[in-house]
């Protein structure tokens, strides 16, 4: 006892320094964790607002029911469909070549590849999703676009086909790389179970190695739409900017994103009608993406770790 | 008895993990319908032993073998050897039980189907003789559809006997089957493999000596990636040849 009679005063001083230090940390990083939820319900505020402007002044039926969409002609008409078929277009596109390719690298990386060839692979595979998005849109354009009209000779300047197919190759990396995620996670004791009974590679790979993987490939390819639905700068750059209600991938076309920048760029005046449009395009893509991201944590949390 | 041959024979067989040297020079010859045990300490090379006899080590970079393994007199290790075939010869049952997520139905019948074979009365055969040889029928029958990770561990690991049986191999290789499992699964896996020598030559690999007395008709002991006794398993264990056999199994070290 006696003996911490001389030294507790200075412990003391030492323990209430470390302890504000400490406090003002912890609320360093609430404050960080307060910013990015106050923003995140600002934007949700300014969408809900400003959307609902709009729908006091068009129908949500007209909205979802008519079939054209001009809010900046004379004849003004505001049916968003067009825009979600040219988003869900170019959307299924740019799956359609990003899941079969992502996946092949995904399983080839995994089940063939030396771990050498892995360690050049991914990184390459890496810097296809740092090449900006803009430098994308003019590749459809001007590269793809071309290349494409020598086979398809209907295939108009811009279309849906040029931007989608560009954007499957962006969003190639994310699902190849978060499938081979999954699939590496997949307990080494299934994939040895499977070469014992005499599997080959292949058959190693889709017939045990996939579906002990599939959530966390699923995972991937919803995070892949999520992105692609998104995505602005390449179907604004290729896709031609003319809202229509087609699944004919060889005609100009316009996306969600892009009516937004389009207007956002043009001279509408705030608060016009026409203004409020793009809260009413935004709110739309927002349920969009916000239900994929929730699709995916609900798959995620539900069959991840079905066994150990 | 008539005599019986050599199944499986190993020759100055050398294996390494990059640098490291895990088996040296091994030389033993097994009989068909018996049942070997690998016995020795942790790190010992009989597990490494066992993964080469159906080319388990393959996928491990850096890992390669010198010498001939003859299965029926043949080089496992030769350039035309398939592997999938192989092993199609020489099944593998696991420590840990790896059941497929599947049913326990898509389990039995897997290497049946990666065979090519989709006709459901082959494969409905198939499965019932594959799970009434590895005891575990009367258990599952009527949820045969039902997910096989909903059986027990012991279940399980029956079920991979039964799905490793159902390609009919001629060799069946066990690695520590039963370390995993309680008292009376392991039992039922011991008495499984005492009815299974009657059609299979057996290797298994165990940690526990009692086991390997209990089961084998012989043993090789291993230690320091050496094989340095390799008897009948009565001789083994009542007059031990070597100081290091005796030492170990009579628990000194290990």
């Amino acid at each position: 006892m006696w003996l911490g009679k001389t030294t507790m005063p200075g412990l003391l001083k030492i323990n209430s320094t470390l302890r504000v230090t400490e406090k003002i940390i912890e609320g360093l990083l609430w404050l960080s964790a307060l910013i990015t939820i106050l923003v995140t319900i600002g934007i949700i505020w300014v969408l809900l607002s400003e959307s609902i402007g709009f729908f006091k002044e068009v129908s949500i039926v007209e909205f979802l029911t008519e079939k054209e969409w001009t809010p900046l002609f004379a004849n003004k008409k505001f049916g968003i469909m067009p825009l979600v078929a040219g988003t869900l277009l170019t959307t299924l596109i740019a799956i359609a070549v990003a899941l079969p390719i992502g996946l092949t690298i995904a399983i080839y990386l995994n089940e063939y590849a030396h771990a050498r060839m892995k360690q050049i692979v991914k990184p390459m595979l890496e810097v296809l999703a740092t090449i900006p998005t803009v430098v994308y849109g003019f590749f459809a354009l001007t590269v793809v676009t071309p290349f494409l009209q020598q086979f398809i000779p209907g295939l108009a300047g811009f279309n849906a086909l040029s931007a989608g197919i560009v954007m499957g190759i962006m969003i190639i990396p994310m699902i190849s790389s978060l499938s081979e995620d999954a699939i590496s996670s997949v307990p080494r004791s299934l994939r040895e179970a499977a070469y014992g009974m005499g599997s080959t590679r292949l058959q190693t790979s889709f017939g045990v190695m996939v579906p002990a993987a599939s959530s966390g490939i699923i995972v991937s390819v919803i995070l892949a739409i999520s992105r692609a639905v998104g995505e602005t700068m390449i179907v604004a750059v290729a896709a031609g900017q003319q809202p229509r209600l087609t699944m004919n991938p060889l005609v100009p076309i316009e996306t969600i994103t892009t009516y937004i920048v389009q207007v956002s760029m043009g001279d509408v005046p705030q608060g016009s009608l026409e203004y409020k449009t793009i809260f009413a395009a935004g709110i739309t893509l927002f349920v969009f993406t916000f239900a994929l991201n929730n699709l995916s944590f609900w798959i995620k949390k539900k069959y991840q770790e079905k066994y150990d | 008895m008539s005599k019986k041959h050599n199944k499986l024979e190993a020759k100055n067989l050398n294996a390494y993990y990059g640098d490291f040297h895990a088996l040296k020079n091994i030389n033993i010859a097994m009989d068909e319908k018996n049942v070997t045990a690998f016995i020795g300490p942790s790190g010992c090379g009989k597990s490494t032993f066992l993964r080469t006899l159906n080319r388990m080590n393959d996928y491990i970079e850096g890992f390669r073998v010198e010498g001939d393994i003859l299965l029926d007199g043949r080089d496992i290790y030769a350039k035309d050897v398939r592997v999938d075939e192989l092993r199609k010869e020489v099944g593998m049952v696991f420590q840990k039980p790896n059941p497929f997520p599947k049913s326990i139905f898509e389990n039995v019948v897997y290497g049946l189907k990666i065979q090519g074979i989709k006709k459901k009365s082959i494969l409905e055969e198939a499965a019932e003789q594959s799970l009434r040889q590895a005891a575990l029928w009367e258990e599952v029958k009527d949820k045969l559809d039902k997910s096989a990770l909903a059986l027990s561990g012991g279940q399980q690991q029956r079920l991979c006997i039964a799905r490793a049986l159902a390609i009919s191999p001629s060799v069946l290789l066990m690695d520590e089957p039963a370390s995993a499992l309680d008292p009376i699964s392991t039992a039922k896996i011991e008495e499984l493999i005492y009815e299974l020598k009657n059609d299979y030559t057996i290797v298994i690999v165990t940690h526990n000596m009692q086991q390997a007395g209990r089961v084998s008709d012989y043993t090789a002991f291993f230690y320091m990636g050496e094989l340095v006794e390799y008897n009948k398993t009565k001789s083994m264990f009542t007059s031990p040849k070597n100081e290091r056999t005796q030492n170990y199994i009579t628990g000194r070290f290990g």
